[in-house]
């Protein structure tokens, strides 16, 4: 079982299916069937959300490629008679996509792409994949498929019967490929002028076909080669548009290609945004917000966050993860009920069962709670069920507004640290707020390097730190921020003052700096002693005081509102934070789950008789699992008879340790199909393999085999 | 005074031949005597080769054409199986003979079906009386078709029967072409790239019509003084040519110097053409971004070219497999314990290296690895534990499709895969940064 994934991360096919699956792991009266809904509606809503998200962030680039687009073949439409145009050799308009190495989400961009093409370019579009395209045959069949498949969703009705044809034998030729463009493109000039002008003006008469190569590198050289020379010689009558979207670097292309065909295209180059920012917009729109009910643990964000920095940079694999928490967590935890919005809580917490309402009071977190109270609410919660539930709406209320606070608050002090030397803190807003739901980030040794930082901080800095600190303040929705506005306000207008009176101080400065001038060596070093001295005892500077005064308030204001989500009573409603599960879920390790079956196969069978000592080797293991043990003990090249004669020892260890006469010298037919078996089993799994080296020889693949 | 003669053909025709095909007049003469009369057998097979855009297929095409000679023009790039190829030719010879009546789909899989219907098709276009000629561009794309091909048109003439000619052009020798197992001996004929004066006088013929053929001479003069070095391919010159004269007309068209003024010019043009090769000609930003730079009158150096952006952004493990990779790939074998190991040996000085290693690593290239050692390099090099997940041996796969490694010897993929690294040094200098 290392591979295993939760069906219900999967896509959802019949909802009661699932829901009855929710069911199953736990009893009815937890609210199952509430919990599904809760969790399938958070996810639609998250979903939707991302998608939005994903959207606006491509809208550059996409905005970008449509004019390339539009200006590629309509330069060569409007001026066909001027000299230049003859003269010039005619290119194929190429845009090539630089979208970064995270392939997994190329498919969404790619998506996203051709639907912004079909509504505003063209209707013609075909989307190659390398895997399909090992010859240049069978890359003119997949175009020439999905070119004339996409005419028929254009106008579904008129020519069902001209597809048919089409469909029984294609040609797979360019020549074809031309003579259909024709007759589409006549067909819609001629045939329905005013309605095809009306319904579909966004195209022109003639629409560029736009061939789009997903993956460039994976492309063989020859394909490419020649299909961009065949496509060069018709681009007269065939507008063609290539997209190259590419996963390294656009220096591809010239790997590819050889100048003498490079020099067939027109190459411009459009990049998408790098995947780290877009991760950051996506944990800024769905974590650091109160909208959604549902929050990560400080490990589980780490896991997600580990798993897209260390392996993948895939951004749909991070919101598939972000999905797999929020299915576990609705799963496993009946309480998760409460994690809804705020709206919906009372209703919901009135009408908990008893069985909910013993599940709050096993809460580790309430229980702390209780035993801060005094002895008579503490009876009350621990029995009183109705009493409980009111004050459990009251803790939900504060958890709310605690998320309010700590996200404002959060924005904050992140404006001061990401402008400060090194980053004590993080750059990125995510880093802060690991930080910050990890332990009391006034605690740490990075915070108390922050606060020194900050003391350091020159004015003008400080000014528009605090200015932008007032703007989040201002639209945050958090109702306890005025006073902390008008505090910061007056801030600003003290540093305002202080900048008047510090002009005057600095005339005073150079009629002292003057002054020293006119003295001779002596009297300088003198007075510089001087200066020294009074600095090290004079008093601060009034623009030093303020600035300490500015700090210790945005201390105090972390030390108020950013307090770990763990010391929040019954954070553990909305708070996911079993990592573990999820690391075993998303970060797989094949090998090792592999070695420990083998090696220890009571992990996985829970038989008691299986527990084994040490490193001795059971008789009662299965065959594979001796087989494999013993082939550990050997080096690269492991001899037949002996692991044989090792194999039969083992087993026949237990069974009849009297009768060793018989077994000495000849092994036992089952004795040795069993072994035969155990070991073509391990070839199976690839940890041995036939040697040709020597006679009656496997070679070891794993571990010390090389 | 005329250099083209033959008496089957009318004199205008030769004389309007012999202005479109400049500097190809003794190839032209030459192919005319072979061709002899319309109704006169020709040679079976003409094989005509030369470097790139020394006029192979133009002159073809417009000898064949201006004579009006009956012939199908095929790119056997384009048709690239026999099949298609074999079907293109009848197509292009029924097109040609019944406009009324609309070509059925042809069926043609083998030669033998060709053969037949290819008499079929002579027949009723009543091409008894002429040279029917066929002319295959990229002829050695037939080398990769079915064995017989290449032969059977050498010999087509034979094989029909009928008065055909199939002419080859190539860019690569008839000695590359021969089959082993022998075959007709087509006639060769050899193109040779223009010289200077040759591309000065072609490129100069097509003047734009607002300006003088002086005018338009002198630019190209200049032009392929600068290019001339690096490029001789007649469309490459053409398209550049094309693409800078606009900046060259500036002057004269504000007034600052007159069409004469060649010195005035050669001074505007001279930086911008150098310009012009360093980014257009190797395609680092496309033309037409390069006409746009020059409308705004903007500095290409604006514009990043393509190789501008050599970065690669990599997930943390993926940096650490390709270094790894990369070591392993550049390092011997026997080298891996003093470098990854804590505790290593005592290095024994002398002989330490072995002749042939004293040439460096990286004139010879990567060498493979088997996957547990880039493993093993992998683990040594991180500073903390990395376990083998799964997300680890993906991304090593991944890795390959991106070309940054490349997979050696692909029937052992589950038994012990081995890999190349394919990156340069600066790449890994880069990434190791």
């Amino acid at each position: 079982g290392c591979f295993v994934f939760k069906p219900s991360t999967k896509k959802r096919r019949s909802s009661e299916k699932t829901a009855h699956d929710f069911r199953s792991g736990s009893d009815d009266s937890e609210d199952t069937e509430l919990r599904f809904v809760t969790c399938q509606s958070l996810w639609n809503q998250i979903k939707s959300e991302t998608e939005q998200i994903q959207e606006d962030l491509n809208k550059q680039l996409l905005d970008n490629l449509v004019s390339f687009l539009s200006r590629s073949h309509s330069e060569f439409q409007e001026k066909t008679t001027e000299w230049t145009c003859r003269m010039k050799f005619r290119e194929i308009p190429t845009a090539a996509l630089v979208l970064g190495v995270n392939v997994t989400d190329h498919d969404l961009t790619f998506r996203g792409l051709s639907d912004v093409l079909q509504d505003n370019i063209t209707p013609y579009i075909a989307l190659l994949e390398a895997k399909d395209c090992p010859g240049i045959k069978n890359l003119m069949q997949k175009l020439m498929g999905q070119l004339m498949n996409c005419d028929v969703d254009v106008d579904s009705l008129e020519d069902e019967d001209c597809v048919q044809v089409s469909q029984n034998r294609i040609r797979c030729s360019m020549s074809s490929l031309i003579s259909w463009y024709e007759s589409v493109t006549k067909k819609t000039d001629s045939e329905t002028p005013s309605k095809k002008r009306n319904s579909s003006s966004r195209h022109w008469q003639s629409p560029p076909v736009v061939v789009i190569f997903k993956d460039m590198e994976s492309f063989t050289t020859k394909v490419l080669q020649d299909f961009i020379v065949i496509s060069s010689q018709h681009i007269h009558e065939l507008p063609l548009v290539l997209i190259f979207g590419i996963a390294t670097s656009p220096m591809i292309i010239h790997r590819l290609l050889p100048h003498s065909v490079s020099s067939l295209l027109c190459i411009e180059l459009f990049q998408s945004i790098s995947c780290k920012e877009h991760l950051s917009t996506i944990i800024d729109k769905l974590l650091l917000t109160s909208q959604f009910p549902f929050k990560l643990g400080e490990k589980v964000l780490q896991v997600l966050i580990n798993i897209f920095l260390y392996h993948d940079f895939s951004v749909q694999n991070f919101i598939k993860g972000f999905q797999l928490c929020i299915v576990e967590h609705f799963y496993s935890q009946p309480l998760s009920v409460l994690c809804c919005q705020l709206v919906d809580v009372k209703k919901r917490v009135y009408s908990l069962s008893h069985d909910q309402c013993e599940n709050i009071r096993r809460l580790p977190s309430f229980r702390r709670y209780v035993e801060k109270q005094e002895s008579g609410k503490q009876v009350a919660l621990l029995t009183n069920d109705s009493f409980l539930k009111e004050e459990t709406v009251k803790l939900l209320e504060d958890l709310h507004v605690y998320h309010e606070n700590y996200v404002s608050i959060l924005r904050c002090l992140h404006v001061f640290t990401s402008s400060l030397p090194k980053y004590p803190l993080g750059k990125q807003i995510r880093e802060l707020h690991c930080a910050c739901l990890e332990n009391r980030v006034w605690e740490t040794e990075e915070y108390e390097s922050f606060l020194q930082l900050a003391r350091m901080l020159n004015k003008t800095d400080l000014v528009a730190m605090l200015q932008q600190c007032v703007e989040i303040l201002m639209s945050s929705s958090g109702k306890e921020f005025d006073k902390s506005v008008e505090k910061l306000k007056e801030f600003l207008t003290q540093f305002q003052n202080l900048e008047e009176a510090s002009q005057e101080r600095d005339v005073s400065v150079s009629s002292q700096k003057e002054l020293q001038k006119k003295t001779d060596l002596y009297h300088l070093q003198k007075t510089l002693l001087e200066l020294k001295e009074s600095r090290r005892s004079k008093k601060l500077t009034k623009f030093e005081m303020l600035r300490f005064e500015v700090v210790d308030y945005i201390d105090s204001l972390v030390r108020k509102y950013l307090v770990p989500a763990d010391d929040r009573t019954l954070h553990e409603i909305v708070y996911f934070n079993a990592a573990t599960v999820l690391r075993g879920h998303l970060n797989a390790a094949p090998r090792t789950a592999l070695h420990t079956a083998l090696n220890n196969p009571h992990w996985y069978l829970k038989n008691q008789a299986l527990k084994c000592d040490g490193g001795g080797i059971s008789n009662k293991a299965p065959d594979i699992c001796i087989v494999y043990k013993l082939h550990l003990e050997c080096g690269r090249l492991i001899n037949l008879v002996d692991w044989l004669e090792a194999f039969s020892t083992v087993v026949m260890a237990a069974e009849e340790p009297n009768a060793d006469a018989a077994s000495s010298d000849q092994v036992d037919d089952t004795i040795h199909a069993r072994f035969i078996r155990a070991v073509s089993e391990l070839e199976l799994l690839g940890f041995i393999k036939p040697s040709k080296q020597k006679t009656d020889h496997v070679a070891r693949l794993t571990w010390g085999g090389c | 005074m005329p250099n083209l003669e033959h008496p089957a053909y009318p004199a205008t025709d030769l004389l309007h031949l012999e202005n479109l095909v400049p500097c190809r007049e003794s190839q032209v003469s030459m192919l005319l005597s072979i061709f002899g009369e319309r109704q006169q057998f020709s040679f079976p097979s003409i094989f005509i080769y030369g470097h790139t855009s020394s006029g192979k297929t133009y002159v073809m095409k417009t000898l064949l054409t201006t004579l009006q000679l009956p012939h199908v023009f095929v790119n056997c790039v384009e048709y690239f199986t026999s099949r298609l190829l074999l079907e293109e030719i009848l197509i292009q010879l029924q097109s040609s003979s019944s406009d009324t009546e609309q070509t059925c789909p042809v069926h043609c899989d083998t030669l033998n079906d060709f053969v037949r219907l290819f008499k079929q098709a002579v027949a009723c276009r009543e091409l008894q009386d002429q040279t029917f000629y066929i002319v295959l561009d990229r002829a050695e794309q037939l080398r990769e078709m079915e064995a017989n091909i290449l032969p059977a048109f050498l010999r087509l003439q034979e094989l029909t029967d009928r008065n055909v000619t199939v002419v080859l052009l190539s860019e690569i020798v008839w000695e590359l072409f021969r089959p082993n197992v022998g075959c007709f001996e087509p006639f060769t004929m050899y193109f040779p790239d223009y010289s200077i004066g040759h591309l000065q006088k072609i490129l100069s013929q097509n003047h734009p019509p607002e300006y003088s053929a002086d005018f338009y001479s002198a630019y190209i003069n200049i032009l392929l003084g600068v290019f001339y070095m690096v490029c001789r391919d007649l469309k490459e010159l053409q398209h550049l040519a094309a693409l800078n004269f606009a900046k060259y007309c500036e002057p004269v068209v504000r007034g600052e110097a007159n069409e004469r003024d060649t010195r005035k010019l050669w001074k505007n043009i001279e930086p911008h053409l150098k310009k012009a090769m360093q980014t257009v000609y190797l395609r680092e930003i496309s033309s037409s971004q390069w006409e746009r730079l020059q409308h705004d009158g903007g500095e290409p150096g604006q514009l990043k070219g393509l190789s501008a952006h050599t970065h690669v952004e990599l997930p943390y493990y993926s940096k650490f497999l390709l270094i790894a990779a990369y070591l392993a790939s550049y390092n011997p074998v026997r080298t891996d314990k003093r470098f990854f190991l804590k505790h290593h040996g005592k290095i024994r000085k002398t002989n330490f290296m072995k002749k042939h290693e004293k040439t460096s690593n990286h004139l010879l290239g990567p060498k493979p690895f088997p996957l547990d050692r880039l493993l093993a390099i992998l683990y040594s090099i991180v500073d903390n534990r990395v376990a083998p997940t799964a997300n680890i041996f993906s991304q090593i796969t991944s890795l390959v499709t991106l070309q940054l490694l490349s997979m050696v010897g692909q029937n052992d993929q589950l038994d012990g895969p081995r890999y190349k690294c394919t990156v340069s040094l600066d790449f890994i200098r880069a990434i190791a940064r």
